[in-house]
């Protein structure tokens, strides 16, 4: 009896899925045509967190169904399903939309298009996660892209805006067609008889057989991680986004970096690993160099930021070289630290980017050296913005930390014969390792440039304003008022339940990432969990496939 | 409820911060009470489980990919974390009540008590850790609490820079930390205390240990680098005087009985590795006695009440740490243990005394305050002596323990260890003598009072242990001061008059401070290099801004230039050279390029048509 009533309500939220894609759809066009702008949007944004909550609450194991057929000759059809990844995601999009539209403030014109423009984005990027098909991904993701050109052009701030806006399009566009190269030749190079769009179906084939020929993938994987990278700002392709961030307006910064960013992780952990194995291990000394420059560089590059805007730009920008170094691991602790970490900086960016526009909202300027003190006017920012400081630099009791942790023994662990007693002997360390220990020093670097700013903007004497707002007596005196205090916090409550609990999430993702990792690669070799081994013999965490 | 006790024990503070965090933000009052009831609870709590014999293991797992990597939340209970934890929370308990007092006109007292309830829990979680990353998180935890807690008086501009320096020379240190850990996970799959423990002793009964003996000093000497920072030893000590810009009752709590104390609790709880890595061990032991060395001739020249016992405490650090090196965990730990309780009363002296100044920290301005403030001086005097080493004082049996390890291993380290003692008691003496002994200097110190009842019963209740925890019926039950295995070992000559030697070192060290600041106005001793710290903080603030800052300006100039400049538009000049489409998306407007997209999902089909 219990049985049937689970079974049943489950049934129903696998049949509520479709709506995570419809409601903000629906409420942005009623918001388009004229509906009451704020109420509708926070009504629906809402609405969708509870249908992912609901999602969360009664999800047991992977499920998708087919909503429609296309062409069916191509057996193309618009399949939805929900496994713990894409879940994660739902979550995140979910959580971070209602924290953008919530902290939305007064929008000078064309408030019903702003709006809209945000939940437009919702939508693309709920279509894309819940997506179980290429085709349908790739659509999804470009349908949210392009009202985030339209928010930074009209609403942007500061002179540079247009241009901002036109250096993002640009570059967003051309990652989006070396993408679709990629995807392209991606399709063509399935066998004749298995070619699909069927993503769960891709994958189920990769499991069994070498689907793609290695030599095709190893020029297959470039073009995919160009395309994603330009859209995760991969170094050195990366200069368009801490612009972007600063020209746009607050919600569209939260949207963007916290959500939109991630369809190219997303991406990489849906198509590239599943089905290009061998062209990433092929590239793995590229992409982790790369990283290290996301890093290490960029980092760097952050420390010398003379704007707090810019300066939670290039922080983001540093942190996907993390989420690259958890995939590019290849191990189910360096993936699972991967997606978890791209929860955590989903939420703790957002965050970052709504305080920052508070305070450029009240005091006028971004500038550090303008700024300083400003805790004592508005505490419950300062308190919100240094947990959103902590959480970003690593700090345990936020999801980040844990994230972080996973991510550095899942690559100390990788490479080949990385590991034991062997590896000690021999006492080499491989290109992995050596990412490792620059990415530990990042989290040096990212203590430096955050601590050193919230020093500047929050602590010290009062300094309020740029003089231009002095001149103008604006008083710096509010805090963040009433009910979008509750916004915040909720997005850093979700980063704490994940810190404290990272079992949460691990527990819903590990089998999604167990069956991603192909199967040569997630091979049991296994550590020995403590003891010494019988006679030495290096144990491997992860076992690199024979090349070719 | 045995074994529910631990998690009483380490979650009673967090509640308490989270509530004051949450609920009781506005209510000063009410946020001490929390606070305070909090650690008295852990302390009640410390208090049974000490009484009650066994050790325990309790734990869940927090992170689990095993069999390659499992992550317990898990606590430990044996000897050594049940005398720590009545340390802490002990001192703990008595630092929280004095703060009632002399946090009682800040505007932000419950900011204050939640951030104290933060490091409690963090503290009691590292002291109860039961493998590395519970530790290092704990070990994280605290340094943020220490930074909130420095920082208290956010305004002040020398503050908010003291904890910016003391998270970020932490950050350093835990840099080495977690690649230490790494290793040693990479070499045996765990981090788990216990099963590292076991799987080296079988690497040692295999004979497997010397292959990896260079790898497992790089690791132990990486996993130094935590205590380096947290212990603050050099060269990472700077931050610690510069924490003294917190309020008095952190530095005593944080900044000199427990925090820093936890770098040593860490090399004992990890003993069983160092004493595989001789080599590690030296250069431990060398670091801890240059750190004391330096730190007490630093100490001769300060002028500030507090920084004197800043320095005192890293010179302190240093004896431990050095006694970790030449294999005296356990004199290591006596002297941990022996330190915290006077070395706690003599900051909790030194609030008094500055909150009697009206906030006057400066010594030269003080004096004569033996007469308007008696409980302080009698019990300021009982904690001076014991740090000095005055036999039948804590100090003096702990001490002689670690100066007798160092005879035992190594006769160099030894004789700086005695010429420590010496310094110890000459700028003890100093202070002493400055502050409440010669005439008053100002009208402050002419009209101090002694401090209220609430702050002058921590002071009294802090000396009982400061003058007995030494005594061996004492410090017994805590498995600490067991008697010197003179006989087993060869040692060398210096070991006979090693307890001669001490007490010589103090005794002279503290008739030479009388003498020469005996009715002195202004110090006739000025040596420019003690003063200025040997010139550490110059000498990081141009490493910094040749490396670091350098680095920033060079890879922003390349980022916006190279990357940027040239590169960005170079490849898209290359890439869109026909321009077909550059010129679409340049005069047209965005709907070109939605067009564009719908171009490729075409072209997508057709090519999957046709081949």
């Amino acid at each position: 009896m219990v049985h049937e009533v689970v079974n049943q309500v489950m049934g129903v939220s696998e049949g509520l899925l479709p709506f995570l894609l419809l409601v903000p759809l629906v409420a942005a066009v009623f918001v388009l045509f004229g509906a009451p702008a704020r109420p509708v949007s926070v009504g629906a944004a809402a609405l969708n967190l509870g249908l992912a909550l609901c999602q969360c609450v009664t999800y047991e194991k992977p499920f998708s169904y087919t909503l429609f057929d296309v062409v069916p000759s191509l057996d193309l059809k618009f399949l939805v399903g929900l496994d713990g990844l894409s879940l994660m995601m739902v979550l995140l999009t979910t959580l971070v939309t209602l924290g953008a539209v919530w902290m939305t403030s007064k929008v000078e014109s064309g408030e019903n298009a702003f709006y809209a423009s945000l939940l437009f984005i919702s939508a693309g990027a709920m279509g894309a996660f819940i997506s179980f098909d290429l085709f349908f991904f790739y659509a999804f993701h470009e349908l949210a892209l392009i009202p985030t050109f339209l928010l930074i052009g009209i609403w942007g701030h500061g002179d540079n805006r247009v241009a901002a806006a036109w250096k993002i399009t640009i570059y967003l566009a051309v990652g989006s067609i070396v993408l679709l190269v990629g995807l392209i030749g991606l399709y063509g190079s399935l066998p004749v008889g298995q070619r699909t769009f069927d993503l769960v179906k891709l994958r189920e084939l990769a499991t069994t057989t070498s689907l793609i020929a290695p030599s095709a993938q190893r020029w297959i994987f470039p073009l995919l991680l160009a395309g994603f990278g330009i859209l995760i700002s991969l170094f050195p392709f990366h200069t368009w986004a801490p612009e972007a961030y600063a020209a746009a307006p607050t919600p569209a910064a939260m949207l963007h970096s916290g959500v939109l960013k991630k369809f190219g992780l997303y991406g990489l952990l849906r198509v590239a690993v599943p089905l290009l194995p061998a062209g990433m291990q092929a590239w793995t000394n590229v992409l982790l160099v790369l990283l290290i420059g996301n890093i290490l560089f960029v980092g760097y590059v952050a420390v010398a930021q003379k704007r707090l805007d810019l300066l939670l730009g290039y922080s983001s920008v540093m942190h996907m070289g993390y989420i690259f170094l958890g995939i590019a691991s290849l191990n189910i602790i360096g993936l699972t630290g991967a997606s978890v970490m791209m929860f955590a900086h989903g939420l703790s960016i957002a965050v970052l980017f709504a305080v920052a526009g508070e305070v450029r909202a009240r005091t006028g300027t971004m500038r550090l050296d303008e700024l300083g003190g400003l805790a004592q006017p508005m505490p419950y920012l300062a308190l919100i913005f240094g947990l959103a400081m902590f959480a970003s630099i690593g700090l345990p009791g936020f999801a980040n930390f844990a994230s972080e942790l996973m991510v550095f023994f899942g690559a100390f662990g990788a490479g080949s014969g990385a590991f034991g007693y062997e590896a000690a002997v021999a006492g080499k360390f491989n290109l992995y390792q050596i990412a490792t220990v620059c990415g530990l020093w990042g989290v040096v670097v990212s203590a430096i440039y955050m601590l050193r700013a919230y020093r500047r903007v929050f602590l010290g004497p009062l300094r309020s304003t740029s003089a231009d707002v002095a001149a103008a007596g604006h008083p710096v005196t509010d805090d963040l008022s009433g009910n979008r205090r509750w916004a915040l916090a909720l997005l850093m409550a979700g980063l704490v339940v994940v810190g404290f609990r990272p079992g949460l999430l691990v527990n819903a993702l590990q089998p999604v990432l167990l069956r991603t990792l192909p199967a040569n690669v997630s091979a049991t070799t296994m550590l020995p969990a403590s003891g010494v081994p019988a006679h030495p013999q290096a144990a491997v965490v992860a076992v690199v496939p024979p090349r070719g | 409820m045995s074994d529910k006790l631990p998690w009483i024990i380490l979650f009673g503070p967090l509640t308490a911060a989270l509530l004051i965090l949450l609920v009781t933000r506005r209510q000063r009052q009410l946020s001490a009470g929390l606070s305070v009831a909090a650690v008295a609870l852990s302390f009640l709590g410390s208090c049974l489980l000490f009484l009650q014999t066994g050790d325990q293991h309790v734990q869940f797992a927090w992170l689990d990919f095993s069999p390659r990597l499992l992550v317990n939340f898990g606590v430990t209970v044996n000897v050594l974390s049940k005398t720590m934890l009545l340390v802490v929370t002990g001192v703990g308990l008595l630092v929280h009540v004095y703060s009632v007092g002399y946090m009682e006109e800040d505007r932000d007292m419950a900011r204050y008590f939640g951030g104290l309830s933060l490091f409690m829990f963090s503290m009691l979680g590292i002291v109860l850790a039961d493998n590395f990353v519970m530790m290092f998180i704990f070990w994280e935890l605290v340094g943020v609490s220490s930074y909130l807690l420095i920082g208290h008086w956010y305004e002040r501009p020398q503050a908010a820079d003291a904890a910016n320096k003391a998270f970020l020379a932490n950050r350093i240190g835990d840099f080495g930390f977690m690649i230490g850990i790494l290793m040693l996970w990479g070499l045996t799959g765990t981090v788990d205390f216990a099963t590292l423990q076991t799987t080296l002793a079988g690497y040692q009964e295999k004979g497997m240990i010397g292959d990896i003996l260079p790898y497992l000093t790089v690791a132990a000497l990486m996993v130094f680098c935590g205590p380096m920072g947290k212990s603050a030893q050099v060269p990472l000590h700077v931050w610690l005087p510069d924490a003294m810009e917190g309020p008095t009752p952190v530095s005593a709590l944080i900044h000199a009985a427990t925090m820093v104390a936890a770098g040593v609790y860490l090399l004992v709880k990890i003993s069983f590795l160092l004493a595989l890595v001789p080599t590690a061990r030296e250069v431990i032991a060398w670091i801890g006695i240059i750190t004391a060395v330096m730190a007490a001739l630093m100490a001769t020249q300060q002028s500030d009440i507090k920084r004197v016992l800043a320095y005192s405490t890293l010179s302190q650090l240093g004896y431990m740490i050095c006694a970790v090196g030449v294999a005296a965990g356990e004199a290591a730990m006596f002297h941990l243990f022996t330190h915290a309780f006077f070395k706690a009363l003599l900051f909790l002296g030194s609030g008094t005394v500055i909150y009697a100044m009206h906030h006057e920290q400066n010594i030269w301005k003080m004096g004569g305050l033996r007469a308007k403030m008696p409980i302080t001086f009698w019990t300021f005097l009982l904690g001076t002596l014991a740090l000095m080493g005055c036999p039948l004082l804590s100090g003096f049996y702990s001490k002689d323990a670690i100066l007798v390890a160092m005879a035992r291993e190594h006769p160099a380290i030894c004789v700086l260890g005695l010429f420590t003692a010496f310094l110890t008691a000459f700028y003890m003496t100093r202070l002493f003598v400055v502050v409440f002994i010669n005439r008053p200097t100002s009208d402050a110190a002419s009209h101090a009072h002694e401090a209220p009842a609430i702050m002058s019963w921590p002071l009294l209740i802090l000396a009982v242990p400061a003058v007995g925890a030494g005594w061996k019926f004492v410090a017994g039950p805590f498995g600490l001061g067991g008697a010197h295995d003179e006989t087993t070992h060869p040692g060398s000559v210096l070991l006979g008059y090693v307890p001669v030697l001490a007490v010589s070192a103090f005794i002279v060290g503290a008739l030479l401070g009388f003498i020469v600041y005996r009715n002195r106005a202004a110090d006739p001793i000025n040596i420019a290099a003690f003063r200025r710290k040997f010139y550490f903080d110059e000498f990081y603030a141009v490493l910094i801004r040749l490396t670091q800052d350098g680095l920033a300006r060079l890879t922003a100039l390349v980022d916006r230039w190279v990357i940027d400049g040239a590169g960005v538009r170079g490849v898209s000049g290359a890439t869109w050279g026909t321009g077909f489409m550059l010129r679409f998306l340049q005069v047209g407007n965005l709907q070109a390029y939605a067009f564009l997209f719908g171009l490729g999902v075409i072209l997508a089909i057709y090519l999957a048509i046709l081949s």
